[in-house]
């Protein structure tokens, strides 16, 4: 085994009297994909709000690369290469869709002011670089005939599909989709399942899930990690996790 | 038979509504006898006017469905305006309708009168902040109601830097924008955390800071008397006045022109149209710059934003910095054209008039902008006669805009990006 990219330990997360999260522990692997799953109200997305810096841990320790970054504000966190999708689909849906792709490239892009008032060239080369870049994933997601089309004017499974596209905007280096599959007819899943595939095999993309759609997670999921009630219940490959009781009556009650 | 019922019940509150409207405005005149403010009833006529305009509204509010059937069967209007006003905000387009406008403002002044060009000018102002308050409220999405504390600022700058160490207009021009800049920036950081109302209730605030400030430090700003004799800006050196300070020349002077007063009005036009275009140039380009698209983006969400690496302080801190940078610019202009600035020129119903600019020509859209700005403007000048009614009509027109173009006169459209090379 490799040394893991991303190294939680003893996460908790506390809101008041509630303890949302508590000792959850996760080990990611570079170039896998790791799914979190568990009941309603787990606190799978608190994990995620923590990891992406969208709360301050109440304690507990997030390695990425060895380096400690729970005390990061989010677009820190984001700017190291930790990336995510929301549950609820949160584009710009007044922009165009291809204006999405363009804004998530923001620190990529030159950012000089006088370059872009004068369009010198080092700028229109920067512009049109993006342009490409944004264009090439807009048909990897099979968009690319909607790049002129307000984004909120996409169906739902497109819209999702451009989430995921932008975040790649960003060169992420691990990419934590929430309930990526929610909403989406059997199909699209089909597609989405392919599409983290591609991102894992081909563009060495680490990939964190959480998904109720458990044929998804199953088929696709190097390693799940399974959570009740904000405490870890069970960790293993898909093949020990179907089989282990514990998971099982957290999920089915007991019988 | 319940509707007509329901009917005569709004109909009844209509006139009533029109009676207790008009009566107090029309029916009744306040007039001065010795010192003393009399109430006096106006003329039988205009009371039976009032009278016939409630019955009138009885009427109308009774029969309006059977009247709108009727008007239903009359044969329409073409449908012209919704297509006419799209085409017009295509970006493709709107850069030749801005390029003629430009032409037109170059000319006309040479063939406008004295008071035309003055209108202008104060038109151009109001063009300049609007498009920079179109930053903070159209772009980036933060409701700034204190805005013209920038533009008191601005002015301000100019006018004691021009006072106390006589700097002329251009060397203070620059001075005016950082100093504004400055006190956007200032106030950008407290209010960070705040969104829409609570946004608006501070930024109010500040504006009224600015101004009590201004009147009440008597010793440096002058306090309510303000500040006088102003420096007028000059071309290259050459002054506009009848008679030059020493060591300086005037342009009909060194033209060997006879002196003319309006050459005066015309170069200021002209300074006013120079500034006007620097700021329509700047914030076009904004737009279409990186920086731009992100003010978009965090007025639409600023948690995907944040989760995209984007620093959602430094946005909006610059949003901020740079709108009240071209309000900087304004005010300095203001104070050079006006040569006299008292606090009383920077009161809210100034933020009100320029925020209702960008929200009529509709928020973004630069050409909505410099049209609502010349509505805004010239409306009261040219209905001077009507200007106590003035708030009435301004009143009235929001309502109408909120009937039929809640999205403004002409709303901005996205830029269309071409794809392939």
């Amino acid at each position: 085994m490799s040394r893991p990219i991303l190294e939680v330990s003893g996460l908790s997360m506390r809101f008041g009297g509630l303890l949302a999260v508590n000792g959850v522990a996760l080990s990611v692997q570079p170039k896998q994909v790791v799914s979190m799953i568990g009941p309603n109200g787990a606190g799978k997305t608190t994990v995620f709000n923590c990891l992406t810096g969208f709360y301050q841990p109440s304690g507990g320790v997030i390695l990425l690369d060895d380096l400690p970054i729970h005390h990061l504000p989010g677009h820190k966190i984001a700017r190291k290469g930790v990336v995510r999708t929301f549950q609820n689909v949160r584009l710009f849906k007044e922009m165009t869709v291809i204006e999405n792709l363009l804004v998530a490239q923001h620190r990529h892009l030159n950012n000089n002011f006088l370059a872009g008032l004068f369009k010198t060239p080092g700028f229109r080369r920067s512009e049109r670089g993006a342009m490409e870049f944004a264009m090439h994933w807009l048909e990897q997601v099979n968009l690319g005939e909607f790049a002129n089309r307000p984004a909120g004017t996409l169906a739902y499974g497109q819209q999702r599909r451009l989430e995921i596209a932008r975040c790649m905007m960003t060169r992420p280096r691990i990419l934590m989709l929430d309930e990526p599959a929610a909403g989406l007819n059997p199909r699209e899943t089909e597609d989405l399942k392919a599409l983290i595939g591609m991102l894992r095999d081909q563009h060495d993309v680490t990939v964190l899930l959480i998904e109720h759609d458990m044929k998804l997670v199953m088929s696709i999921s190097d390693h799940i990690y399974v959570i009740n009630q904000g405490t870890p219940l069970a960790n293993g490959t898909p093949e020990q996790i179907r089989n282990n009781p514990d998971v099982i009556k957290a999920y089915l009650g007991e019988a | 038979m319940s509707s007509v019922f329901s009917n005569l019940k709004t109909a009844c509150f209509s006139a009533l509504l029109v009676l207790a409207v008009a009566y107090p405005v029309l029916g009744l005149k306040l007039s001065t006898v010795g010192i003393t403010l009399e109430v006096q009833g106006a003329s039988p006529a205009r009371l039976w006017a009032v009278a016939a305009a409630a019955l009138g509204m009885f009427v109308w509010q009774l029969l309006r469905n059977r009247i709108g059937t009727l008007w239903a069967g009359a044969p329409k209007l073409p449908k012209l305006s919704g297509q006419a006003s799209n085409w017009l905000t295509l970006p493709a387009n709107q850069r030749w309708f801005i390029a003629g406008l430009i032409i037109l403002a170059l000319v006309w002044p040479f063939f406008g009168s004295r008071g035309a060009v003055d209108i202008a000018t104060l038109i151009l102002i109001y063009i300049m902040l609007a498009l920079g308050l179109n930053i903070v409220v159209g772009l980036a999405g933060l409701l700034d109601l204190g805005y013209v504390g920038f533009y008191a600022v601005g002015a301000y700058s100019y006018a004691l830097l021009s006072h106390y160490y006589g700097l002329g207009f251009w060397t203070c021009l620059p001075i005016a924008g950082l100093m504004a800049a400055f006190f956007g920036f200032i106030l950008g950081f407290p209010v960070l955390r705040l969104r829409g109302d609570y946004l608006a209730i501070v930024t109010l605030g500040f504006g009224e800071i600015i101004r009590i400030l201004l009147r009440n430090m008597t010793e440096l700003t002058g306090g309510p008397n303000g500040i006088s004799n102003i420096d007028k800006p000059t071309l290259f050196g050459l002054s506009f006045e009848r008679t030059a300070a020493e060591g300086m020349q005037t342009f009909h002077e060194y033209f060997g022109l006879a002196y003319n007063s309006i050459n005066k009005v015309i170069f200021l036009y002209l300074v006013a149209l120079l500034l006007a275009l620097l700021a329509l140039f700047v914030i076009n380009r904004l737009m279409r710059m990186p920086l731009g698209r992100a003010w978009e983006a965090l007025r639409e969400d600023e948690i995907a934003c944040r989760a995209l690496g984007m620093n959602p302080t430094i946005i909006k801190l610059s949003a901020f910095t740079l709108g009240a940078c071209f309000a900087g610019f304004a005010g300095s202009f203001f104070a050079a054209r006006q040569g006299l600035i008292t606090p009383e020129s920077f009161t809210f119903i100034e933020s009100a008039t320029i925020l209702a600019i960008v929200v009529l020509g509709g928020l973004g859209s630069q050409l909505g902008i410099i049209l609502a700005a010349t509505v805004m403007i010239l409306l009261p000048e040219l209905m001077r006669e009507f200007s106590e009614y003035r708030m009435l009509m301004f009143g009235a027109l929001m309502v109408l805009m909120m009937i039929w173009r809640p999205q403004g006169l002409l709303p901005m459209q996205r830029p269309h990006l071409e794809l392939k090379p």
